[in-house]
């Protein structure tokens, strides 16, 4: 075991784990927040830069400071390692500059867009963000994709974290998925249009962190933050059958994984689960889904009381930010 | 006349092929090495002679190979890194070109003194010719009893591989190089692990460029002190350069580090002074990546030293007032060169070469590009100045392998050293346009 302090909250963690996951260990602000990086995927993270945190102590051993800010997803923690998250302005200025980039060839059509209310770009910028662009250059466009019948690639909305790239190659069986080309022309690929066709491929629309993969079979239906989410199961025999069911009265609007409170799945579910059962005979309903309040969805949430509305949005928080987004 | 150890037989005819190499004491290090010396003691020398990293980083050779991870029992591989891509760069592909048994003799005394049975040259896949000619001398020394089982009758044996690259700048970064050898896409891997823990097929492997396994050549001949004798502090030695742009001279020399800039430039031994007689403006002294610096401070230090060509020199005054010696890509501009219109095609190069992992790589290099073409072409605001030098300052140091800081350098160097001349660009669009393309002002900034 190691000791590990994380703006100033010391936590301890098995060797070999990373300063994100020790972070998530504490939980609340300490966190970085993690576009790309998906603990259930493996060689996942590095990528977005959104993670990036000050190593202020290298370890006990050795207390130099590291020169740059690391990725927190993919760097190891060291005993003694002293690590500055949302305490460090030069962290907080450079997570400003990603999400800066991030936006930049991003269409921002939220309005329109399936994922809006519980995307991770969107959360990310409402935290982080400047409220205004000074990117005045064209934004790159790509044609829509239909990937199968079920889901669509809208690849102007992808910020290339490649979540979707490591599901194909290791959830589902067949690798017709990966990135083509270079910089920011690069696209997600699916080998000459083919098709993803499998019983797990419907995975990477939960895993991707903005719109750019949808579910055809919900789209346009509803905001998502006008649906209620209910836990349900069902018996299958591919996959756990462990479900969230977006609902609205009586009717399932859409199936997904369930998601924790870091935006991962905690299991992946199969295609029929996911496409075929809407009916709610299909299933064994639970109870309604507790949504974590970080995301817009809660905003309406008819689960949330004022109290834990207020409690979501500490002051201090929202005008710390503001502050730091206006400077 | 400077010393010269690589390119000491250069101009004898056909020293590309075998006997011709061979008569001029080729191969000699190797009988030496494999007959008379242990690979530590090859390692030794090397490590003695103060060898630098010829591919930019200036890392020391070997320390490098002493962190080759020897207690592993996968095999350990040496991979030369010939990808050269870098605008400005062609000491490399001259090298292969005129004296390619040197490569391939540096390649097997390397590769003895880490314990590598199995090496590849990993050539940048447009040098079609370069690829011929390797693989002739590899052939050749294959024939001859310098590569394969048991050479020279000892127990060692080595395999040497040349392998066409992907075709991308980026596979010229050490782990993007690793990834395009397997057979894969040429993205940049997260650091650590290093390749000398967990390189190529998760073994212990060590990069070099083709210079650096070429200079263990004359190591091994005359021996690691006699080596560090050459050059000036800790560089030593003797540097490849490739000289281009506005001078009467452009080609690739070997000079001893420690040579002035000034008698660089201007003695006719080298670049034999600025074409045309013009003044001289400004130099890139290693390669697109490195810090433009105007002819003052190329010259001269900030303490008003005479700038010599050495890793130490070049950098004296950190990026403030010095440049590094990189990969040794001298670009020389004359007076009349645009510094706008440079650091718009330097940067352009790094947002079609940026492999497209990292947010601020993959975004602010297009973003910059797009800035820069704009003021080029004079529809440039002055804001944009500022701009620019803010996402240079957000890219460098946040990405995932140093193409982003690649890309920045250039670029906030430029505004550091020439803002007057980007300012003139946005205040007088229809001049600065006039000055580079001519007339036609109207047809291009519209009505
Ligand atoms: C974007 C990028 C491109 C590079 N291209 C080359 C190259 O073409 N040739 C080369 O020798 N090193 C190149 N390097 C440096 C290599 O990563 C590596 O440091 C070098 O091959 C190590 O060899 P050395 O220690 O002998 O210099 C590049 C680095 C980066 C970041
Ligand atoms: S810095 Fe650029 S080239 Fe390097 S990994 Fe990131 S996107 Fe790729
Ligand atoms: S989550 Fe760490 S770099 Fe993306």
């Amino acid at each position: 075991m190691v000791k590990v302090t994380i703006d100033g909250i010391e936590v301890e963690v098995e060797e070999n784990t990373t300063i994100l996951n020790a972070a998530r260990r504490i939980g609340g602000d300490v966190v970085p927040p993690a576009m790309c990086y998906y603990s259930k995927l493996k060689g996942s993270g590095g990528k977005c830069r959104t993670c990036l945190v000050k190593v202020s102590q290298g370890s006990a051993k050795d207390p130099r400071p590291m020169p740059k800010l690391v990725a927190s997803c993919s760097t190891m923690v060291q005993d003694g390692m002293v690590i500055l998250n949302s305490t460090s302005p030069e962290v907080v200025d450079a997570r400003k500059s990603v999400v800066e980039f991030l936006l930049i060839n991003h269409p921002l059509d939220c309005p329109v867009c399936d994922q809006a209310g519980e995307c991770d770009l969107q959360n990310l910028t409402y935290a982080h963000g400047l409220s205004k662009s000074r990117y005045e250059e064209e934004r790159r466009t790509f044609e829509k994709i239909d990937i199968g019948e079920h889901i669509q690639l809208h690849m102007t909305r992808c910020i290339l974290c490649y979540r979707c790239v490591y599901t194909a190659d290791q959830i589902t069986d067949k690798r017709v998925h990966g990135v083509l080309n270079r910089g920011d022309a690069s696209e997600i690929g699916t080998y000459i249009k083919n098709v993803i066709e499998n019983d797990f491929s419907g995975n990477v629309i939960d895993v991707c962190p903005v719109g750019a993969l949808t579910d055809k079979t919900f789209r346009f239906k509803q905001r998502v933050w006008f649906s209620k989410p209910m836990d349900a199961h069902r018996n299958c025999s591919k996959c756990s059958g462990k479900v969230a069911l977006w609902m609205k009265g009586n009717d399932i609007l859409r199936v997904t994984g369930r998601k924790n409170s870091f935006g991962e799945v905690e299991e992946f579910i199969c295609n029929e689960c996911r496409f075929e059962k809407k009916k709610t005979e299909d299933w064994t309903i639970e109870g309604p889904r507790h949504i974590s309040n970080h995301s817009v969805i809660s905003q309406n949430h008819y689960e949330n009381t004022f109290k834990a509305k207020l409690a979501s949005r500490q002051p201090k928080e929202i005008y710390g930010n503001k502050d730091s987004a206006e400077k | 006349m400077g010393k010269k150890l690589l390119f000491k037989h250069i101009d004898v005819p056909g020293i590309k092929d075998f006997t011709v190499y061979r008569s001029k004491n080729g191969y000699e290090a190797v009988e030496k090495a494999l007959k008379t010396m242990s690979p530590d003691e090859v390692q030794e020398e090397v490590k003695k002679s103060g060898l630098r990293g010829r591919g930019g980083a200036g890392f020391p050779a070997g320390m490098k190979w002493s962190f080759l991870d020897r207690k592993s029992d996968k095999p350990r591989y040496l991979v030369c890194n010939a990808d050269e891509s870098e605008p400005g760069t062609f000491k490399d592909r001259y090298l292969i070109e005129h004296i390619p048994h040197l490569l391939v003799e540096g390649m097997i005394l390397s590769s003895y003194a880490l314990g590598a049975n199995t090496s590849y040259i990993y050539v940048r896949g447009e040098m079609k010719t370069p690829i011929k000619i390797l693989e002739n001398a590899i052939s050749e020394a294959y024939a001859n009893g310098f590569l394969g089982k048991n050479i020279l009758g000892t127990s060692y044996s080595l395999d040497l591989y040349v392998q066409p690259g992907g075709g991308a700048y980026i596979c010229g970064e050490e782990t993007a190089l690793l990834e395009s050898l397997e057979g894969k896409r040429g993205n940049p891997r997260m650091k650590p692990p290093f390749p000398a823990i967990s390189g190529l097929y998760g073994s212990p492997t060590v990069v070099n460029n083709v210079e650096t396994i070429s200079a263990v050549v004359p190591i091994i001949n005359d021996g690691g002190d006699a080596y560090a004798q050459i050059g000036i502090g800790k560089s030593t030695g003797t540097k490849l350069i490739s000289a281009c742009g506005n001078i009467n001279k452009p080609g690739v020399y070997e000079i001893e580090l420690g040579l002035p800039v000034e008698e660089f430039i201007f003695s006719d031994e080298y670049c034999g002074g600025i074409w045309k007689n013009k003044r001289l403006k400004a130099v890139v002294p290693g390669g697109s990546s490195v810090p433009i610096l105007p002819a003052e401070l190329i010259l001269k230090t900030l303490q008003g030293e005479p700038r010599l060509m050495s890793y130490e020199s070049l950098s004296d005054g950190g990026f403030a007032s010095g440049s590094m010696l990189g990969s040794g890509g001298f670009i020389v501009f004359d007076e009349d060169a645009c510094i706008v219109r440079n650091t718009w095609n330097f940067s352009r190069f790094y947002h079609h070469e940026s492999c497209g992992q990292c947010s601020p790589c993959r975004e602010g290099t297009g973003w910059m590009e797009k800035v820069l073409h704009r003021i080029e072409n004079g529809h440039g605001n002055e804001r944009d100045i500022d701009l620019l030098v803010e996402v240079a300052k957000k890219i460098e140091g946040n990405t995932i392998c140093p193409l982003g800081d690649a890309a920045a350098w250039p670029v906030a160097s430029a505004i550091r050293h020439f803002r007057e001349e980007f300012e003139w660009h946005i205040r007088e669009p229809k001049e600065s346009m006039k000055r580079n393309y001519g007339i036609r002002e109207k047809s291009i900034l519209g009505a």
